[in-house]
C-alpha cells in the first residue's frame, strides 16, 4: 500500500501523528498493577497502598514503583500484565542454604506466597531478594523495606542471567556462521558478513593496533571483539520493549570491568609495574608521591569503566521510564503526545549511546592493555 | 537534608557540561583548520567526552 502522491502521504503522516492524542490513562480502567517496590525511593510500600490513587502523591508513588520494577532484575520473565493476569514465564531459583534448593519461581506467586523446598520456607521480599521464613504462613518480619529475616545465597537464573545466556548463544551462532561463510566464499564476506567485516576491521585497525602496537595486538583481539559486540548487543536488548536491563545492572558491568582489570594486570610486563611503583623520568620526591596515586589508579581505572557503562545505561532507562510515566501523570490529552515525542527523541539518543558506550569500553580496555605491554622508551630525561 | 546533595549534583553537572563544551569547541576549531583530519578529531573528542561523563556520573551516583 505505498502511496505515491505527496498529499496523500502527508495526510497519512498527519493521521499517524495524531494517534498519541488518543492515548491517555483513565484511573479507574488503566491502573498499574504494582507488585514490587523500591528501597531507594522515599515513598514506602505502605504509602502506595494507603494513598488515594487519584491524588498526586499516590500516582507518584505508583509511578516510582513502576519505574523501579522495569529497571531492576527479576526472578521471573514477565512480558506484560492484563487485568491482573501475568503473561510470562517463571525462571528457576537456585539457592544454597546448607544444600542446594532448586525450584521454579512460580512457587512465589509474584511475591504473595511462601515457597517450600526440602523443609525450608522462603519468601520473596519487595526488593526481589529471597528471605528465609519459619513456616508456610509466616510473613517477613521487620520493616517493609528492610526485612530482618535471614538472607540466603542466591544463584538463581534471573532475567539478566537468562538474557546473558541468550545473547552469548546469539553471538556464538552469529559469528560462527560468519566465520564459516568466509571460509566457504574464499575470503570474501557474504550476507551479514558484509555488515560485520568493516566493524571488525575498524576495531583491529583503529582501536587495537594504535593502542597496543603491532607486536602484541593479536593476543587481545578476541577479547576486544567480544567485549565490543557483547556490550553493544546487551545495550540494544535493553532498548527493546521486553524490559530486560542487563548492562544497567552494576553487578554485570562490574564483572566486565574485573575481567579487563585481570587481563591488564596479569599480562603486564616489567615496564608497567615499574611505571606504577617507581615512575621513571621524574625527580625522586615526585616518584614517592606518585607511587600511591598510581597504585590507586590500578583500582580506579576499571572502577570508572564499570561506573561509566552502568550509569549511562541505567540513567537512560530511568529517564525513559519517567517519560512514559508522564502519560499516567497528566491524566489528559496532553500526556500522550508529549510523552511520545520526548521518548522518541530520547530513544534515538539511546541507540547512539548504546553504540558509543560499547566503543568507549573497548577503546579504554585497549588503552589499558597497551599500557600493560608498552616497551621501554628512551627519553632525554633518562641517563 | 536533601538540598546540599542536590546542589552538589547540580555543580557536578555544570562542571561536566563546561568540560565537554570546551572539548567540543576545540574539536570544531581543529576540524575547521584541517577538514581532512575530521575522523581522528571526532574519535579523540568522543573519548575525552566519555571520560568526563564517567566522572560526572560517578559523582551523581555518590550524591
Amino acid at each position: 500500500m505505498v502511496f505515491s502522491k505527496k498529499s496523500l502521504q502527508f495526510i497519512l503522516a498527519a493521521l499517524v501523528a495524531c494517534l498519541p492524542l488518543f492515548g491517555f490513562a483513565n484511573e479507574t480502567q488503566d491502573s498499574l498493577n504494582v507488585h514490587t517496590e523500591t528501597t531507594a525511593v522515599a515513598h514506602g510500600h505502605e504509602e502506595a497502598h494507603d494513598l488515594d490513587p487519584n491524588s498526586l502523591e499516590g500516582r507518584k508513588a505508583k509511578i516510582d514503583a513502576f519505574k523501579m520494577h522495569h529497571v531492576l532484575d527479576s526472578h521471573e520473565f514477565s512480558l506484560f500484565e492484563k487485568d491482573g493476569q501475568h503473561f510470562g514465564f517463571p525462571l528457576p531459583i537456585i539457592l544454597w542454604d546448607n544444600g542446594v534448593h532448586i525450584f521454579s519461581s512460580s512457587k512465589f506467586e509474584h511475591g504473595h506466597a511462601v515457597a517450600e523446598s526440602k523443609g525450608n520456607f522462603y519468601r520473596l521480599g519487595h526488593d526481589e531478594k529471597i528471605y528465609k521464613v519459619e513456616s508456610a504462613t509466616a510473613e517477613l518480619s521487620g520493616d517493609e523495606h528492610h526485612p530482618t529475616n535471614e538472607k540466603v545465597l542466591d544463584f538463581s537464573i534471573t532475567k539478566s542471567v537468562f538474557t546473558l545466556m541468550i545473547v552469548s548463544l546469539l553471538m556464538f551462532l552469529l559469528f560462527r556462521s560468519l566465520a564459516r561463510s568466509f571460509a566457504k566464499n574464499g575470503g570474501i564476506s557474504a550476507g551479514f558478513g558484509r555488515l560485520f567485516e568493516p566493524i571488525v576491521l575498524y576495531i583491529r585497525d583503529e582501536i587495537a593496533i594504535p593502542n597496543i602496537g603491532e607486536k602484541h595486538y593479536k593476543k587481545y583481539m578476541s577479547y576486544l571483539l567480544t567485549i565490543f559486540f557483547f556490550v553493544w548487543f546487551l545495550n540494544m536488548f535493553g532498548l527493546t520493549p521486553l524490559g530486560i536491563n542487563v548492562t544497567g545492572n552494576i553487578a554485570i558491568t562490574a564483572g566486565l570491568a574485573i575481567i579487563t582489570a585481570l587481563i591488564t594486570n596479569f599480562t603486564a610486563n616489567k615496564n608497567y609495574w615499574g611505571h606504577i611503583f617507581w615512575m621513571p623520568g621524574v625527580p625522586t620526591p615526585m616518584k614517592i608521591i606518585l607511587a600511591p596515586i598510581e597504585l590507586l589508579g590500578v583500582i580506579i581505572k576499571p572502577f570508572s569503566l564499570m561506573i561509566r557503562l552502568y550509569a549511562n545505561i541505567f540513567a537512560g532507562h530511568v529517564v525513559l521510564m519517567s517519560l512514559i510515566a508522564l502519560i499516567f501523570l497528566f491524566q489528559s490529552w496532553v500526556g500522550g503526545p508529549l510523552s511520545f515525542l520526548l521518548s522518541f527523541a530520547l530513544s534515538t539518543i539511546e541507540i547512539l549511546v548504546a553504540l558509543l558506550q560499547a566503543y568507549i569500553f573497548t577503546m579504554l580496555s585497549a588503552l589499558y592493555f597497551g599500557s600493560a605491554v608498552a616497551e621501554h622508551h628512551h627519553d632525554d630525561a633518562h641517563h | 537534608m536533601e538540598i546540599p546533595r542536590i546542589i552538589g549534583a547540580g555543580l557536578v553537572v555544570i562542571g561536566a557540561g563546561i568540560g565537554i563544551g570546551r572539548i567540543g569547541g576545540s574539536a570544531m576549531d581543529a576540524i575547521a583548520r584541517q577538514p581532512e583530519a575530521t575522523g581522528k578529531i571526532q574519535t579523540a573528542m568522543l573519548i575525552a567526552a566519555a571520560l568526563i561523563e564517567g566522572i560526572g556520573f560517578a559523582a551523581i551516583f555518590a550524591s
